[in-house]
């Protein structure tokens, strides 16, 4: 089926101006300069657009929470509104904002032009992950080429709207892609997460309104804004209209980066799509939205579909697409550990739940999988967890840390109770499997 | 030995500052030059950088050792980055670290006696569909083989 994001991945040269203006690229701009700001924001509220970045919040309504002083067209602007493409992508098992800035940068750029106009911010940046280099040059690049042709800078294309774009390279800290760590990140300092409220909207970066869009929400505007919310509604379920980048991971014969219509059931995805589990092996458990939520049994698995809704009533998140599949061969112990190694590394370390509670969660499960656990060791997990959940930290990496924990112990609890009792782990093969 | 930029990073540097509404916003891509420019993040250099930015050398210190990406100490020529977090762990990553490390006969944090090489696992690269992958320096390598790294590292002076 043709998709939104990925329609035009295979065209040779995508990348190059000029071939993406013959397949569409930046035609929604003509379009968006005839309406008032209010009425992209009606367009994209009517869309139904949820967010991409995880948390899958209604992007139009997150507009409005600019101030009305700011957001009205025609009056003068109170203070600059900036605009910020959160293309940090760190979560474990994600990789698709990486694949649109490969294979189509003109599609997020044009997204970012429509959001700056609908939120009138005349300045706005990239926050890019440190590692995407070779992404940074495409972006830089793209960029270039945009303002060549008018589509960045002063009065573009005689709309009498201004907007400049800039790139913001981070340097490896996955806590940087939460959006006020990205703002402190941003400023030039530590990325450190700060106390909402206030929420970027009204104070942002430099105490000014910002909104902070994930990569793939700002890539679904063009499609948006030229089609209709009508048109966009077609494709999805109800709750989670539109499509979703699926980074597809783990032990699958076809790991990669798939667009797919909200509400695709995961059986389908993984016997379609994916090519099956590898070697032959049967499913054990699948993690649909990345490491910061909990795992589905290959039972829970095949009753699930790819949507915000239906993950969510299967107690886990569709949160950013980072789906990874383990096969039967796979001791769940083992791969807690690597989970709990990552957040005990990433904590910011501002809040004692979340720098403590990391460091014990990472020790005791390490202890388990070596064969030294305690029987207590399964409660004191849970109580650590559990103290780090539901706002007592300044940002919700703590609850994102506990969430696979809880979850692993919850569906593969028969397995942590087995290391402690024998000793040591049964599984004789790496994670990799036979 | 003190530290100075280029002329061409110093215009460089003095573009980032017109991008943002405040000074200290471009110390993040001014650690970036300084690290282009000779490897590391050196004393000397944040010392230079605190005077362009307005800022305490403590301040910069402070900032630049929250990022794992930027070196505080002189490095390998090359720095060889095996991700080994959750995903790549699933296709083979710690095996890639055993080889790298029988291979270049170093522990992770360490550098080949040559300088040539320097070895860090670090979390999830965004690379998890073409695992396992290291990247060196600016360039990804994925999908690799025993016999892919030997032909990569052969590459590399
Ligand atoms: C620990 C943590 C890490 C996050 N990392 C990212 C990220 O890498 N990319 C991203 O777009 N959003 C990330 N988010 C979500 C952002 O805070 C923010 O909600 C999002 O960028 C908003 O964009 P959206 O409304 O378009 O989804 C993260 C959140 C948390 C708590
Ligand atoms: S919850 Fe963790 S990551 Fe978030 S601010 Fe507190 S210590 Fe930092
Ligand atoms: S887990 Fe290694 S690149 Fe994502």
């Amino acid at each position: 089926m043709e998709m939104i994001l990925s329609k035009n991945w295979n065209v040779p040269d995508q990348k190059k101006i000029d071939v993406a203006i013959k397949n569409g690229a930046y035609a929604s701009l003509k379009k968006i300069f005839k309406m008032k700001r209010e009425e992209v924001i009606e367009e994209v509220k009517n869309s139904g657009l949820r967010g991409r970045g995880g948390a899958g919040f209604a992007t139009g309504l997150k507009w409005t929470f600019i101030p009305k002083e700011n957001l009205s067209s025609g009056r003068q602007d109170k203070k600059p509104v900036y605009l910020i493409n959160n293309l940090d992508e760190s979560e474990p098992g994600t990789f698709k904002d990486r694949a649109i800035v490969e294979k189509d940068p003109h599609m997020m750029i044009e997204g970012m032009i429509i959001a700056a106009y609908a939120i009138g911010s005349h300045t706005a940046y990239i926050y890019i992950r440190g590692e995407y280099y070779k992404q940074w040059e495409i972006i830089e690049e793209a960029l270039q080429e945009a303002r060549k042709k008018g589509f960045l800078g002063k009065n573009i294309l005689g709309s009498g709207f201004d907007l400049d774009i800039y790139q913001h390279r981070g340097a490896g800290a996955y806590i940087c892609g939460e959006e006020t760590a990205l703002l402190s990140s941003l400023e030039g300092g530590r990325g450190y997460p700060r106390i909402k409220p206030p929420f970027p909207a009204i104070a942002g970066a430099w105490g000014c309104p910002t909104i902070v869009n994930n990569t793939e929400t700002l890539a679904n505007l063009p499609f948006i804004l030229n089609e209709g919310a009508a048109a966009y509604k077609k494709f999805g379920t109800e709750k989670s209209p539109g499509t979703k980048l699926m980074s597809a991971s783990g032990h699958i014969n076809k790991p990669g980066v798939y667009e797919v219509e909200m509400g695709l059931p995961i059986r389908t995805f993984i016997e379609e799509h994916l090519g099956g589990v590898w070697k032959n092996h049967k499913l054990k458990a699948v993690v649909p939205g990345g490491s910061s939520f909990a795992p589905l049994t290959a039972e829970e698995a095949w009753a699930t579909n790819l949507d915000f809704e239906s993950c969510a009533a299967a107690g886990t998140s569709l949160g950013s697409g980072g789906f990874y599949v383990m096969d039967e061969t796979t001791c769940m112990v083992r791969l807690l550990c690597f989970t709990s190694k990552f957040y005990a590394h990433e904590s910011c370390g501002q809040c004692t739940p979340c720098r403590e509670g990391t460091g014990w969660v990472d020790q005791v499960i390490k202890r388990i999988e070596k064969g030294h656990g305690r029987e207590r060791d399964l409660q004191l997990l849970q109580d650590v967890c559990k103290n780090m959940m539901n706002g007592r930290t300044i940002c919700v990496f703590a609850d994102a840390a506990a969430m696979p924990v809880l979850g692993f112990l919850k569906k593969f609890g028969k397995e942590f109770e087995e290391h402690v009792k024998l000793g040591r782990c049964p599984h004789t093969v790496s994670l990799r499997g036979a | 030995m003190s530290f100075e930029f280029t002329k061409e990073n110093l215009e460089k540097f003095e573009e980032t500052l017109k991008r943002y509404p405040q000074k200290r916003a471009a110390l993040l891509p001014a650690l970036w030059l300084v690290q282009e420019q000779q490897g590391w993040i050196s004393p000397e250099s944040m010392e230079t950088l605190a005077k362009l930015l307005g800022l305490t050398p403590a301040y910069i210190y402070e900032t630049a050792t929250f990022y794992t990406m930027y070196n505080m100490k002189p490095i390998g020529r090359h720095h060889i980055q095996v991700c080994n977090s959750v995903c790549c762990c699933l296709r083979g990553s710690e095996e890639t670290v055993g080889y790298l490390k029988k291979k270049l006969e170093i522990e992770v944090g360490e550098s080949t006696q040559d300088g040539r090489f320097h070895l860090s696992t670090v979390e999830c690269l965004g690379s998890c569909g073409t695992a396992p992958m290291m990247q060196i320096d600016n360039d990804y390598h994925e999908d690799l083989t025993e016999e892919k790294i030997d032909q990569i590292l052969e590459k590399l002076k």
